[in-house]
């Protein structure tokens, strides 16, 4: 059984209220994967993170922990823990995933800056001021939290002197592409997904990939950004073959993420379906959202591989994809 | 058995954002492409919403918030309608309501 809507969504828009973001973690496990990259601070053009995907492993403690509650008595006191988590955060306390599980997700936004270095992309980087876009509050209604808080991510890029984003996944992209100029009055930041960005300037592949692999667009990137083709032409460019899924591109199919929070054995089930899609086609799939990712990941349970785009890209562009049987061997 | 109908509750919904339930025509295409096959979206909730029957849209708040925003409705929606800006908007006046 779910627990209370009411407080759920309550307890996610006091976070972003009181703490700037839905999931509150501390700066420098959100700045953790940029260690020894040598990303200068700052600067006119920045990768942002919006630290998605360095969420994913708390998210993933809590909705473990919000599918114990909601099968228990405990869950009748939902309104107490929305009351306590204003006064202590309750993310802290509750959700505190393990060096590895921070690692598989930290590693990606390192693979997006390494694939930006190499391709000569000049940008910085903001890190305790890479702040989290707002994206779930936004979807849950929350506009009054959502609101105050693009007002101070925008307010952060222009003390910054910020004038372009890169973006590494499709939640963040739109926040602050498509959402925070209807919220933030004069907001003019160009915000360009890493995917265009690659696509535009080309990949500068080192030893081409081979192998043939499917893909999962975003719903977000594919029907809310209209980016289909950019990781089609970069996963060409790479060296494989894109085999399509029934319901690609426009016509994707949800992995059921967005309910996780409130409903996670819809998305569950969504994830499941899904997954038999993909895998009609080939055992070696991309994902290019963290929420696609962890949600699909789950539902194929070791009978799939699941990858980050950034994981096939950066094979292709540095020697470890000379040696990584990474699309073809056995799934993991 | 009566129905209470709110004339003000249109008004509320529109306020909050742009809400054009109003250019639903019925005709179910929505439900066929929802990936969740929930057979209440949108079509009967916005008639609910443009009619003002508060009790029953906030009755469908489950299914409100098990809307997944992906926009597979929107790709064939023949009459064009905002359908996740909408889901969105009643999310946000059943927040208000505190249903």
């Amino acid at each position: 059984m779910p627990l209370p809507v009411r407080d759920v969504v309550g307890i996610l828009a006091d976070n972003l209220r009181l703490r700037g973001s839905v999931l509150p973690i501390p700066a420098r496990r959100a700045t953790a994967w940029a260690r020894d990259l040598g990303i200068p601070r700052g600067g006119e053009t920045v990768l942002y993170t919006g630290q998605m995907y360095q969420l994913i492993p708390y998210i993933e403690r809590l909705v473990r922990l919000e599918q114990r509650l909601g099968d228990s008595p405990l869950a009748r006191f939902s309104g107490v823990a929305r009351r306590a988590n204003r006064l202590v955060n309750g993310v802290a306390v509750v959700a505190r995933p393990g060096a590895s599980e921070r690692a598989e997700y930290d590693r990606i936004p390192a693979n997006v800056a390494r694939l930006l270095q190499k391709s000569g992309v000049a940008f910085g980087y903001l890190y305790e001021d890479d702040l989290y876009s707002g994206a779930l509050a936004h979807d849950l209604g929350a506009d009054e939290a959502v609101a105050a808080h693009a007002r101070r991510v925008a307010g952060v890029l222009r003390k910054r002197g910020v004038r372009e984003v890169i973006t590494l996944d499709p939640h963040t992209t739109t926040m602050l592409r498509t959402v925070y100029p209807k919220l933030v009055e004069g907001y003019d930041v160009r915000v360009r997904s890493y995917l265009e960005v690659l696509a535009e300037r080309g990949l500068p592949v080192g030893v081409p990939l081979s192998g043939t692999v499917t893909i999962h667009d975003s719903c977000v990137y594919a029907r809310y950004e209209g980016i289909v083709d950019e990781p089609r032409r970069l996963l060409a460019s790479a060296g494989l073959t894109v085999a399509e899924p029934e319901n690609a591109g426009q016509w994707t199919w949800c992995c059921g993420g967005p309910a996780e929070s409130l409903f996670p054995a819809t998305a569950a089930a969504l994830a499941g379906k899904r997954v038999e899609q993909l895998r009609a086609v080939a055992p070696d799939c991309v994902t290019m959202c963290p929420i696609c990712l962890v949600n699909l990941r789950k539902a194929a349970n070791g009978t799939m591989r699941l990858r980050d785009i950034s994981d096939h890209l950066l094979d292709a562009v540095t020697e470890r994809g000379a040696s990584a049987a990474h699309v073809g061997g056995p799934t993991p | 058995m009566s129905t209470l109908v709110s004339s003000g509750m249109i008004h509320q919904l529109e306020a909050i954002g742009p809400f054009d339930a109003e250019a639903c025509m019925n005709c179910g295409v929505c439900t066929a492409t929802c990936p969740l096959g929930v057979d209440l979206l949108p079509r009967r909730l916005f008639r609910y919403a443009a009619l003002g029957l508060e009790d029953r849209v906030i009755q469908s708040s489950q299914a409100i918030f098990s809307c997944l925003l992906c926009r597979a409705c929107e790709a064939s929606c023949p009459a064009g309608v905002h359908i996740t800006e909408n889901m969105r908007v009643l999310r946000h006046w059943l927040l208000q309501e505190g249903f």
